[in-house]
């Protein structure tokens, strides 16, 4: 045994938004690897002569895609809100970030299932159909993930644990990861389809 | 003092007794204790342990695989499952045993070198041990039921596809673990400089699997929506192969192989009882092995194509970065570490087993790397024959051999007792020679255009018997060097000699601690002022005086 000087304990070093950084960043590689798989199928298609991505009768609803990305802006500020909330101990306002963030969420995927039936393509219809239930599928999966981080967040947070700011801040990143994704689905797959 | 009582508590075979009812219920106790625990040391050793029986299983495969390929007009096996079982071949090889073997070295050991009372989030890196090891168990019941790339039965393709993707997740998550183990919970005065390089190098090997495997996460998805609509993308369940070759290949697995390097500069800075020269480029060459996860990542692999020479610069150009950053970064990584090494060993190292196991270990991974470098070369003629099996073979046995020597090295540490040098080092030499005998021989054979993954080889002239027989051997030898090692390990760690708590002399946090380490690891959290803190209090030694 050897004797090593003692220190007290050191401060806690954020590991919850480290992990949240972690989480975002393979959540990036995920998204990431999707969207490139389907552009590459994209070009692979309209590479050949007459080549067809998208079947020209499918119309992509774009109001309710373009609603999702002005969506997305208003949960940033909404997140951010509630970090500035949580550091002033103003519960009130932290409560009420939350809940337009989750309010903001759930209008989101409620958007996305108005897109599914609205183009009402068939999931094993062709490449195009395959790729497109892909990647937004795995958003919406994403999305589901950051309203139930809301939730922990709002009941961990209300429930009295006001000094653990921390989990705010992780949710707020997680916000913005998504956000971030969304722009780029939003350009890869409604924009330039 | 930094240490405190090493009795652990909670474990229930503490409380055995001769009334058969009690024992019952302490067995019962330990088992629960086991499947729920959140200490890492149990966690990293549930990994360990479960790679390695896997690995006794994989090896059996090798084994029959070499004999199919000896003679393919007498087969054993029937030919419409080969693709399966090639695939069964490598993907347990690979993410059944060589990536949790690293991880469960990692779980084991960072925590205790970190000068750490725990894990971080040690509840996620539990569940992705169990996630995985769910994960592995479907996979390898899905293909034996018919299921898996090239399966016959659409149910059974799928729910291979499924339970791939759990055991990715789990490998992730206690990955992620790991990563912000070492980010955060690192003692006072511990800068990332000063982080152990063991340690730095889980840190580089978590990140890239972090990194890597939901990429292949995300293929698992898209195969499995293909695979249920239509099959029009991916090439339905013969397509699946091709699609998660990348993830088990070179250049990719040589990310898998990152925590082979920091255990060879840990146990040579170890034997010479010094501090490492040139640290800093000991962790700038960890780091560049690391680069690897760049191909899986991308999943992409680059070769350099026979036309090269006639090419435009900037073609070339195009061919040329890739193929050097796939593919020779790291192997300059594995170079310079070599170097460290080398330039450490010169320090007259005591010859100690785990340095042993290591090095050797490294060696192999290294002749995998240059092989791979090799097969990537267009006018070398290796695509497509069995020389990329060779190259994978190096890399994964020699990782293995390596981390073998882990065990041998924190098994003190773990269990209190340690296992005789002159009892483990002929291992590590069976290890060595297994794996030269399971991989050399393709190296031989793909350049005489043996075609891989298949035990059909129409054009091939060679001596096939000779080459085949011998790397059914290696296989074997590995399921021998391998099961001697756990027989050596139950018997040394349970009844062998007590270890003191500083058996190697070592220079790290996790020496200062008894062995075997308490469950909360240290009473105090200690102030560290060096890379070496230990040596910092043995200063006749540190400069080398015997």
């Amino acid at each position: 045994m050897y004797a090593l000087p003692a220190a007290p304990p050191p401060a806690p070093r954020r590991q919850l938004f480290v992990g949240t950084a972690l989480a975002c960043a393979a959540g990036t590689t995920f998204f990431g690897g999707l969207i490139a798989l389907f552009v590459r199928f994209r070009q692979e298609a309209l590479s050949v002569t007459d080549g067809e991505w998208k079947p020209a009768t499918v119309k992509v609803p774009e109001v309710p895609t373009n609603v999702m990305l002005i969506a997305f802006l208003f949960i940033g500020i909404f997140a951010q809100w509630a970090v500035y909330a949580a550091r002033r101990q103003h519960k009130g306002g932290t409560a009420l970030a939350l809940g337009l963030v989750a309010l903001i969420g759930i209008a989101v995927l409620n958007s996305q299932a108005f897109i599914y039936r609205q183009m009402g393509l068939g999931l094993g219809d062709g490449t195009y159909q395959t790729m497109f239930y892909a990647v937004t599928g795995a958003f919406v999966a994403l999305l589901i993930v950051g309203l139930v981080f809301t939730v922990v967040s709002a009941f961990r947070y209300l429930g009295g644990r006001t000094s653990e700011r921390e989990i705010i801040s992780a949710h707020a990143m997680y916000w913005y990861f998504l956000s971030a994704m969304y722009v780029v689905l939003w350009f890869v797959v409604y924009v330039t389809k | 003092m930094t240490t405190i009582d090493p009795h652990v508590t909670g474990a229930g075979v503490d409380h055995v007794d001769t009334h058969s009812g009690e024992r019952a219920d302490g067995l019962l106790a330990s088992v629960a204790d086991w499947i729920t625990t959140t200490d890492h040391k149990k966690i990293g050793r549930l990994f360990i342990g479960s790679s390695l029986l896997l690995l006794l299983g994989v090896a059996a495969l090798g084994v029959l695989l070499g004999i199919e390929r000896i003679d393919a007009t007498d087969a054993m096996l029937d030919a419409g499952a080969m693709p399966q079982v090639f695939s069964l071949y490598r993907l347990v090889l690979t993410f059944g045993v060589v990536v949790p073997f690293g991880l469960g070295l990692a779980l084991m050991i960072v925590p205790l070198q970190l000068g750490a009372r725990s894990l971080a989030f040690p509840r996620l890196a539990s569940a992705g041990f169990w996630a995985w090891l769910f994960g592995t168990g479907m996979v390898i019941g899905s293909i034996i039921a018919n299921g898996g790339p090239g399966g016959g039965d659409e149910h059974m393709v799928q729910l291979f596809l499924v339970s791939m993707a759990l055991a990715v997740v789990g490998l992730t998550a206690a990955a992620g673990s790991i990563a912000v183990s070492v980010l955060t919970t690192r003692a006072p005065g511990m800068n990332m400089r000063r982080v152990p390089l063991f340690s730095w190098s889980a840190l580089v090997y978590a990140l890239g699997l972090v990194l890597a495997l939901p990429v292949l996460f995300g293929v698992l998805v898209l195969l499995f929506v293909d695979h249920r609509n239509g099959r029009s993308t991916f090439g339905g369940n013969v397509g699946i192969a091709e699609w998660l070759r990348v993830s088990a290949s070179l250049p990719a697995t040589a990310l898998y192989a990152v925590p082979v390097f920091g255990l060879l500069l840990e146990t040579v800075a170890t034997a010479t009882r010094k501090r490492l020269p040139m640290r800093g480029a000991g962790l700038i060459g960890i780091g560049l092995v690391g680069t690897a996860l760049f191909a899986g990542v991308a999943q992409v692999d680059a070769g350099l194509s026979r036309d090269l020479v006639d090419m435009q610069f900037g073609d070339a150009l195009r061919e040329i970065v890739p193929y050097a950053v796939l593919n020779l970064l790291p192997l300059l990584g594995g170079v310079v570490v070599l170097l460290v090494f080398l330039l450490a060993a010169a320090g007259r190292p005591r010859i100690q087993s785990p340095l042993l196991f290591s090095f050797f270990g490294a060696g192999m991974v290294l002749v995998g790397l240059v092989g791979n470098a090799i097969y990537h070369v267009g006018d070398a003629q290796l695509a497509g024959t069995v020389f990329e099996e060779g190259t994978w073979i190096y890399v994964s046995y020699g990782t293995v051999i390596a981390l073998l020597g882990g065990v041998v090295y924190w098994g003190p540490k773990i269990w209190g007792r340690s296992i005789a040098d002159k009892k483990v080092l002929p291992l590590a030499l069976l290890g060595v020679l297994a794996t030269i005998l399971a991989s050399l021989p393709y190296y031989i054979a793909g350049f005489a255009d043996q075609a891989g993954n298949t035990v059909a080889y129409p054009d091939y002239s060679g001596p096939s018997e000779l080459w085949n027989t011998l790397v059914a051997v290696g296989h074997g030898l590995m399921a021998l060097t391998v099961l001697a090692f756990i027989g050596l390990a139950l018997q040394s760690f349970t009844k062998g000699e007590r270890a003191g708590d500083d058996p190697w002399d070592g220079q790290t946090l996790e020496w200062a601690t008894s062995s075997p380490a308490p469950a909360d690891n240290f009473v105090d959290v200690h102030v560290i002022s060096s890379a070496e803190p230990l040596l910092d209090l043995k200063p006749a030694r540190s400069e080398g005086a015997a």
